[in-house]
């Protein structure tokens, strides 16, 4: 039984060692090249005594990231990727909270690490990664010469691979030790970092790579950001199979017939791409142009995907495609529902999220815990394997979602109560129906819009402020009182938070409209603000 | 033509106010400007306000790159 990620790497690797298994549209990385540099990497970070700890990754989405990744593991530690897009001061705000202590940078972008100030060890991603010869020539400069045969080369340079450390690490090493943490909206306005272990991660990867059908055969075509779970998808399949991925360039996604003949000429034939990023294909009539040739199974999931654009994608997909919508939350390891679509939905239906994973199971409760009938919506919680450890360093609330399983008191279970309400239709298959407070999925990404208003709470001359979605439009919208002008708000806010958590539109009213039970009615700005017209 | 380009540059303004007295220039993909979001977001509000229904071959980095060629796009598919 598998214990650690680094198995699906380390598992026949001299039979892929020459294989691609990575590739962007700047360069590839083979299951030799990952095998390497993950271990120069793990020892590195060991001898440099960082060990059991977060370290932070900022590099842009690249073959040679997912090579930092397995070398944080490889050191015993746990990966906390960063988003390079977003405004310093968000990302200072996870390094915080994360509390590493090292990073790993790109090279390319050190500058803009510095604008972090970070005030850890930073190490460039291509001083660690080089191979022990490249670093001879660093160490020679440096003046000294002890490095003139291969084998003190080996013993001598930094990057030399330490293989007692390495199979030390591995064998101290616990399934329920975490492998990365992944941040994600909170509604006080910190981003929570979900932390997730190996044991959790490897489930999951067992039973997605049996939904998706994954074998040595399958190119991947990743399309969701690497500071997200989503990526775990493509990441870990490829190595356990040896299959292939490629990293789609995001600007790919704003050109829809560039984006097919990516997939084409690359012979993709397995993506999992969020909803919006189909939608935005099918919806522009890229079909009438050019048709992917070689997909065998598209996954869509993280948010709510229109049977039309469905209907327009299995239409122009090759005889035989495979669709299935995933569901999951970060704090369930990536999905835990799956659906494969066997049937033709009308405008309207929803597509359904199906059954659980193998391996997992999906309470439907109501408030008072208790289960509901068939029928009737309830509160989804998860249970099983694929729950993860918890937010980090942040036992409050931890608690609050993470939560004893009501229908048990006999010994502790840990369930992740979702907010998220879904009912079981008459095939037994469950529907998602929304959210229970105002956390929003747009453009892919998963929003408190609360984070958005304490955000915005935090600009002077901003008294009283509520965001609303307009789902159908898929926009945010901020309303609010104050005397701080609109564009001031606008500009203070491009520079906290992420371009996807702008809203589309800032108004600025002279009364807050209040519910009889004095909170804000967000009903009401929803009819008001929301829908056509400017 | 004209009445295009005040409008595209509106709404480029709309969704970058730093390009304020910069509207003019070119290289709005190739330097990394718009995304996605952004390139949805015109084509719909070209589609609202000219009827200009743009399709998806006529997604390109060139036809995007600069207010100019967008409303020449807009040009281009009302006369066809």
């Amino acid at each position: 039984m598998r214990k650690n990620l680094l198995e699906y790497l380390y598992d026949d690797i001299d039979e892929k060692r020459d294989r691609v298994a990575f590739s962007d549209v700047n360069g590839s990385l083979t299951f030799g090249d990952l095998f390497e540099i993950s271990r120069r990497i793990g020892t590195r970070l060991s001898r440099a005594e960082f060990y059991r700890e977060p370290v932070a990754i900022y590099m842009d989405r690249s073959p040679e990231m997912i090579a930092a990744f397995l070398g944080v593991l490889a050191g015993g530690c746990f990966y906390v990727p960063l988003d390079c897009a977003a405004p310093a001061a968000r990302v200072r705000s996870v390094i915080e909270t994360s509390g590493a202590r090292v990073m790993i940078c790109g090279r390319d972008i050190v500058e803009k690490a510095q604008e972090l100030g970070f005030e850890g060890t930073t190490l460039i991603y291509e001083d660690i990664a080089g191979s022990a010869f490249a670093a001879q020539e660093q160490y020679t400069e440096s003046g000294k010469e002890n490095c003139t045969t291969t084998v003190e080369l080996r013993e001598n340079c930094e990057n030399a691979i330490d293989e007692a450390v390495l199979a030390h690490i591995m064998d101290t090493q616990i399934d329920t030790d975490p492998a990365y943490i992944v941040f994600t909206s909170g509604s006080t306005g910190t981003p929570k970092g979900v932390v997730a272990c190996h044991r959790s991660v490897i489930d999951y990867i067992e039973h997605l790579s049996e939904i998706l059908k994954v074998n040595r055969d399958t190119v991947f075509g990743n399309q969701s950001p690497f500071y997200f779970d989503a990526c775990l998808k493509e990441i870990y399949p490829t190595l356990k199979f040896g299959a292939s991925a490629w990293i789609v360039p995001r600007e790919y996604f704003m050109f829809p017939v560039k984006l097919v003949e990516f997939l084409n000429e690359h012979r993709i034939n397995t993506i999992c791409w969020v909803g919006s990023a189909l939608r935005m294909v099918s919806a522009l009539g890229t079909f009438k142009t050019v048709r992917p040739q070689y997909l065998r199974t598209v996954a869509f999931g993280s948010e709510v995907f229109p049977p039309k654009e469905l209907r327009t994608w299995q239409d122009a997909s090759p005889a035989g495609a495979e669709f299935i919508n995933l569901y999951g939350p970060t704090e369930g390891t990536g999905m835990c529902c799956f659906y494969r679509v066997d049937r033709r939905f009308e405008d309207g239906e929803a597509i359904p999220i199906g059954r659980p994973f193998p391996n997992c199971e999906i309470l439907l409760l109501d408030d008072n815990g208790n289960a509901v009938k068939t029928g009737e919506k309830g509160e989804m919680f998860v249970r099983g394997t694929c729950v993860t450890l918890g937010y980090y360093s942040n036992p409050e609330k931890t608690g609050e979602s993470f939560v004893q399983n009501p229908l048990n008191n006999a010994y502790p279970e840990i369930l992740y109560k979702t907010g998220d309400l879904a009912f079981k239709n008459e095939r037994g298959e469950l529907v998602f129906v929304s959210r229970k407070d105002y956390q929003i999925k747009h453009m892919g990404h998963r929003i408190e819009l609360g984070e958005i208003e304490n955000v915005a709470g935090g600009i002077g001359g901003v008294e009283i402020v509520a965001c609303v979605y307009d789902s159908k439009a898929d926009k945010i919208i901020m309303v609010y009182k104050g005397e701080a002008p609109e564009s001031e708000v606008s500009d203070s806010l491009k520079n906290t938070l992420p371009r996807y958590m702008l809203p589309a539109r800032i108004v600025k009213v002279v009364r807050m409209p209040f519910t009889p039970g004095g909170k804000i009615d967000r009903k009401g700005l929803a009819e008001a603000y929301t829908g056509r017209g400017k | 033509m004209e009445d295009y380009l005040d409008v595209v540059k509106q709404i480029l303004l709309d969704l970058h106010p730093e390009l304020d007295g910069d509207e003019d220039r070119d290289g709005l993909v190739a330097d990394g400007i718009l995304d996605s979001y952004d390139i949805i977001t015109i084509i719909t509000q070209l589609a609202d306000e000219f009827d200009a229904v743009i399709t998806a071959d006529k997604i390109t980095p060139e036809n995007f790159d600069s207010a100019e060629s967008i409303a020449e796009l807009v040009d281009e598919i009302l006369n066809e």
